[in-house]
């Protein structure tokens, strides 16, 4: 009984909590009851992994339906799990979990509503994951979006209203487009359906005309890609991402930017095969753009969010390769990178947050020395960079090495420029490691603690970075556990796009 | 029609078929007499007994929603009941409570007689509610009319305040203008129906009579003077709706009128409008290939110009008069799309209702935060708003949000429906100019929300020494539960309609 509904409660619960809270539960109550909210999807998300059915195929796993009077479109509330989905929807439960107590702690003002609001955001990505229904997977993600606009502009820091409009603005926009992109495959497609398990059935008889491919997978390409911050879009990200309060920025960062490429891993790519072949020498360029200007950018960087937020964005472009590429490997490497990537921005942002904490100061020339004062702060921290460079036994590695491999056989010169970012990424990470942690104590650092004692990172914060890092390892030394489930769907999808595409090199 | 007709016609008329409309007429006169027979300081039940009794007809119309005479003509073919015309009923004495309880608070702030407000109100609901059952030209100008005299002393109720008195005469002006266009084109229509002289076969003898219209342009499809005729009278429909190029009127009026009124010129005119095009372009379908260039054309610069025009507005009686002439562009795209997909007309009433009840919410908070004089209110009035009442702003932001179709609120599942329609016409070029108006109205319905909710001016106002403890607004509690419930609404129709929808398509 409670299995059939199992992904309905991971939306619901959460939502249920902010409705609570937002009705006057007293502050006690709201903090027990947001470790409800923020609790049970990420059991229900780890629970769904343990236990995946095996060879599924291209079936979806705890697939349930719902009719919210949209039916005569075409459109039901259809949730459930395929190897695609699953490992963003965990990402999403941890990093939810991650930051929901790292909120807690926090003692924000108004630290009632803006529970209430991480929880809302926190239902829209679980629902966004979950959701089989085209329709409702852009629905989720707005759901998601629209208490990080308010977020930003209430706690933000500095520049909060420029940015919350500016974010507000590029993200409406990306999501008109691939609006239209997604109404473009419903209608085209006879299937008169959102659902994506009858859109496949339907392609696979009577696959779209290449005109309808060409300009849908356009319009899903440059709306998807503004809200992954693509680059030349990508402007609004750090300046975002610099003003978010800090779980805001985790789940942005971290899991609701993601769904711009899970919706042209999960949708696009799989029935627009021939558009997004059309369109993949044009996605590699910007993606290397992404890679190679928005990280030379990052090393220009004297503000320690601002090299996570430009990292983030920078490191996108290894996913958009993936996607680029338009192969089972590449989607792939593509879905585990994000996982990981999800997982390590996410940490980054939570521990710049306790750093800033500690030193009153984002700028990288006023820090130096603080491991002396804080060798666990520092010790995470480290491994939060040795994630985001990828090295071996974290999880971005196998994600940075899928892609490489994809992409080598794609186009080697691609490959030679993604290459080259994994070193801009180690100079801008070890860099902004060093000067926060390393070197002679800085004045203001020695100024501010004769006031305030640095303390070292607290158990609160330890928590939700500890549950981070755990993730990041466990996939670094087991990616098996999701990549079977993850291959098993992409090769009983995917087939489909590759004989589309050799029907047509026969042609 | 000579008098042996007129008497069959009045011996077989149905009184029951428009029984709302009389009761409307009747509470109407009796608010009248009471205000002779009460003594005076017993007038301010007044107001109670017109909202109580329009509730009670609202109550009866939705019991006797399947009543009998659906379907069939009354009163000698002036009259056509449908199931739309039985929404638009409902739709209407919903509006004219609303505008009824919006109209309590603020005739509170003026010096002006109160009872013949909701007197004139309830006049014009009853004439709006025939207007959109009308089957016959006579009887459309006739009701027209009526709602036009009425608007012209609603607009300058508040006679004091000379931006009021300037209204008035404004819509004075263009209303008579536009009822002379709309009689020209009548006229054009029933000279070349109904005229024997021009020796055309199907000459009709009840000329006017919308079935016999519609068989003669079936039978001449390009025939000049018809031409004209039809697209006078669209002109003429135009001003009613407010698009471009005959919305000059809008900002002026909109800021002149008492709140209630723009409410009700808003809501209630603009839904008779479009209820009446939606008729009207069925009776022109023989003369589509004119009709649709010329309402697309409309429904393109009126979206452009009124998002643009929006964004330049501080004073915000105006802006949501701009941004309600944009919401009649998207409308008129849905009107356009009728012609080639059932389910437009479901999606044009559908997004009228939204449009009513996220409008209501706002104007409700607008009531409130105005001062004494009504047409002063600018967007800095609402800094704070959100410490001052937090229920206001969060009522305000809902409001707004649906408005500018953002998931997961109504707005958005009205404007989806839109362009599904357009894109199942194939309106393309339209869709995109939608979707930049949507961009563009996200700056101005944020700008709004941010100036509510975010805290911007405060630190501006505390630095000009401008007192910070704004006066807490107290709200009473059966408003509360009037906005609260149009909130609730809002949400919930965005993400459950049930059957709705399918009912409005007519299915």
């Amino acid at each position: 009984m409670m299995l059939d509904h199992l992904l309905l409660l991971a939306i619901g619960v959460p939502l249920a909590v902010a409705a609570l809270i937002f009705c006057g539960t007293p502050k006690r109550h709201s903090v027990k009851l947001a470790y409800l909210g923020f609790g049970l999807p990420a059991l229900i998300a780890l629970f769904a992994w343990v236990s995946f059915p095996e060879n599924l195929g291209d079936r979806y796993a705890y697939l349930a339906s719902y009719d919210t009077g949209l039916g005569a479109l075409g459109i039901k509330l259809t949730l459930g799990l395929n190897g695609i989905s699953l490992p963003m929807f965990v990402l999403a439960g941890v990093v939810g979990l991650a930051a929901g107590l790292y909120a807690i702690q926090s003692g924000a003002e108004r630290l009632k509503i803006y529970l209430a609001l991480l929880l809302v955001m926190h239902s829209g990505l679980m629902g966004m994951f979950a959701s089989v229904d085209v329709f409702f997977l852009y629905f989720f993600h707005e759901l998601a979006l629209i208490p990080t606009f308010i977020m930003v502009g209430i706690w933000g820091g500095r520049d909060r209203n420029y940015a919350a409009m500016k974010m507000t603005i590029y993200l409406t926009l990306g999501a008109m487009l691939s609006l239209i992109g997604l109404i473009a495959v419903y209608v085209q497609s006879d299937a008169g359906s959102f659902s994506l398990i009858e859109l496949r059935q339907t392609i696979q008889t009577a696959p779209f005309s290449i005109t309808v491919q060409k300009y849908g997978f356009g319009l899903l390409m440059f709306g998807f890609g503004i809200l992954v911050s693509l680059w030349p879009f990508h402007t609004w990200a750090p300046l975002g991402y610099g003003a978010a309060p800090s779980s805001a920025a985790m789940l942005h960062a971290g899991v609701l930017k993601k769904f711009g490429l899970y919706g042209l891993i999960q949708v696009a790519l799989p029935l627009l095969p021939l558009g997004a072949l059309h369109w993949s020498g044009w996605l590699t360029v910007l993606a290397l753009g992404n890679i190679l200007v928005v990280g030379f950018v990052t090393m220009a960087q004297r503000d320690l969010k601002q090299v996570i937020s430009y990292g983030s964005v920078m490191h996108m472009g290894y996913a958009f390769l993936g996607v680029a590429c338009v192969s089972t490997i590449g989607a792939g490497g593509a879905i585990l990178m994000m996982l990981a990537h999800g997982l390590s921005v996410a940490l980054s942002f939570l521990l710049a947050t306790s750093i800033h904490h500690r030193t009153q100061t984002f700028d990288l020339n006023e820090m130096g020395g603080l491991a002396q004062k804080a060798p666990v702060l520092a010790a995470y921290f480290v491994a939060a960079t040795m994630a985001t460079i990828g090295l071996p036994g974290m999880a971005n590695f196998w994600g940075e090495l899928t892609i490489f491999v994809a992409v080598w056989k794609f186009s080697p010169w691609a490959a030679v420029g993604a290459v080259c970012g994994v070193l801009i990424t180690a100079i801008f990470a070890l860099r902004a490691t060093a000067k926060v942690f390393f070197g002679p104590q800085s004045e203001a650092l020695a100024k501010s603690s004769t006031f305030i004692p640095v303390v070292d990172l607290r158990w609160s914060e330890r928590v939700p970075a500890l549950i981070l890092l755990a993730m990041l390892l466990l996939v670094g030394f087991w990616p098996k556990s999701l990549s079977t489930h993850l291959n098993g769907t992409l090769e009983a999808i995917y087939p489909a796009v590759e004989s589309q595409l050799a029907a047509v090199a026969q042609k | 029609m000579n008098l042996d007709l007129l008497q069959a016609a009045a011996a077989k008329n149905n009184w029951g078929a428009i029984l709302p409309e009389l009761l409307l007429g009747l509470l109407a006169l009796f608010l009248l007499i009471l205000e002779i027979l009460l003594p005076k300081k017993r007038h301010g039940a007044i107001p109670a007994i017109a909202i109580l009794g329009q509730i009670a007809i609202l109550v009866g119309t939705l019991g006797n929603l399947r009543s009998g005479c659906l379907g069939t003509e009354t009163f000698g073919g002036l009259l056509q009941h449908d199931m739309h015309g039985q929404f638009m009923r409902v739709f209407f004495l919903i509006t004219s409570v609303l505008v009824s309880i919006l109209g309590v608070p603020s005739l509170a702030k003026q010096q002006v007689p109160r009872v013949e407000f909701f007197h004139i109100v309830i006049v014009v609901t009853g004439a709006m509610m025939l207007l959109v059952q009308s089957h016959h030209f006579v009887m459309l100008f006739v009701a027209l009319e009526t709602v036009t005299i009425g608007f012209y002393i609603l607009v300058s109720y508040f006679r004091s305040n000379p931006l009021s008195l300037e209204a008035g005469l404004k819509y004075l002006v263009m209303g008579a203008l536009s009822s002379s266009l709309l009689l020209f084109g009548i006229v054009f229509l029933y000279g070349v129906v109904g005229n024997p002289e021009l020796s055309l076969p199907g000459a009709a003898s009840s000329a006017m009579d919308f079935t016999s219209i519609r068989q003669f342009l079936e039978a001449h499809p390009d025939n000049f003077l018809a031409k004209v005729g039809i697209v006078l009278v669209l002109a003429g429909i135009a001003f009613k709706i407010g698009a471009v190029p005959f919305q000059i009127w809008i900002p002026d009026v909109y800021q002149g009128a008492p709140t209630p009124v723009t409410a009700l010129l808003a809501v209630g005119s603009k839904a008779a409008g479009f209820a009446v095009l939606l008729v009207l372009t069925g009776v022109f379908a023989p003369y589509r290939t004119l009709v649709v260039p010329v309402l697309s054309v409309m429904a393109g610069a009126t979206i452009l110009f009124g998002n643009l025009a929006a964004l330049t507005q501080y004073n915000v009686k105006r802006l949501i008069g701009l941004s309600g002439v944009s919401h009649a562009g998207y409308l008129l795209v849905g009107v356009v799309a009728a012609y080639h997909d059932p389910m437009a007309v479901g999606a044009v009433y559908f997004y009228l209702l939204v449009y009513l009840i996220a409008s209501f919410a706002v104007f409700g908070v607008m009531t409130y935060v105005c001062g004494e004089n009504d047409a002063d209110q600018e967007l800095e009035h609402y800094a704070d708003l959100a410490k001052a009442n937090p229920f206001l702003a969060v009522v305000l932001a809902i409001g707004l949000g649906s408005l500018a179709g953002i998931p997961p609120l109504a707005g958005f599942i009205g404007k989806l429906l839109v362009f599904v329609a357009a894109y199942h016409a194939g309106l393309y070029v339209l869709l995109g100019i939608a979707i930049v108006g949507v961009v563009i109205s996200i700056y101005y319905y944020f700008g709004w929300i941010k100036a509510a909710v975010f805290p911007f001016w405060s630190g501006k106002r505390a630095a000009e020494g401008v007192s910070q403890a704004s006066p807490r607004l107290q709200v009473g509690f059966l408003f509360k539960l009037v906005l609260g419930g149009l909130t609730i609404a809002t949400v919930i129709l965005g993400v459950y309609q049930g059957g709705l929808i399918l009912w409005l398509a007519g299915r």
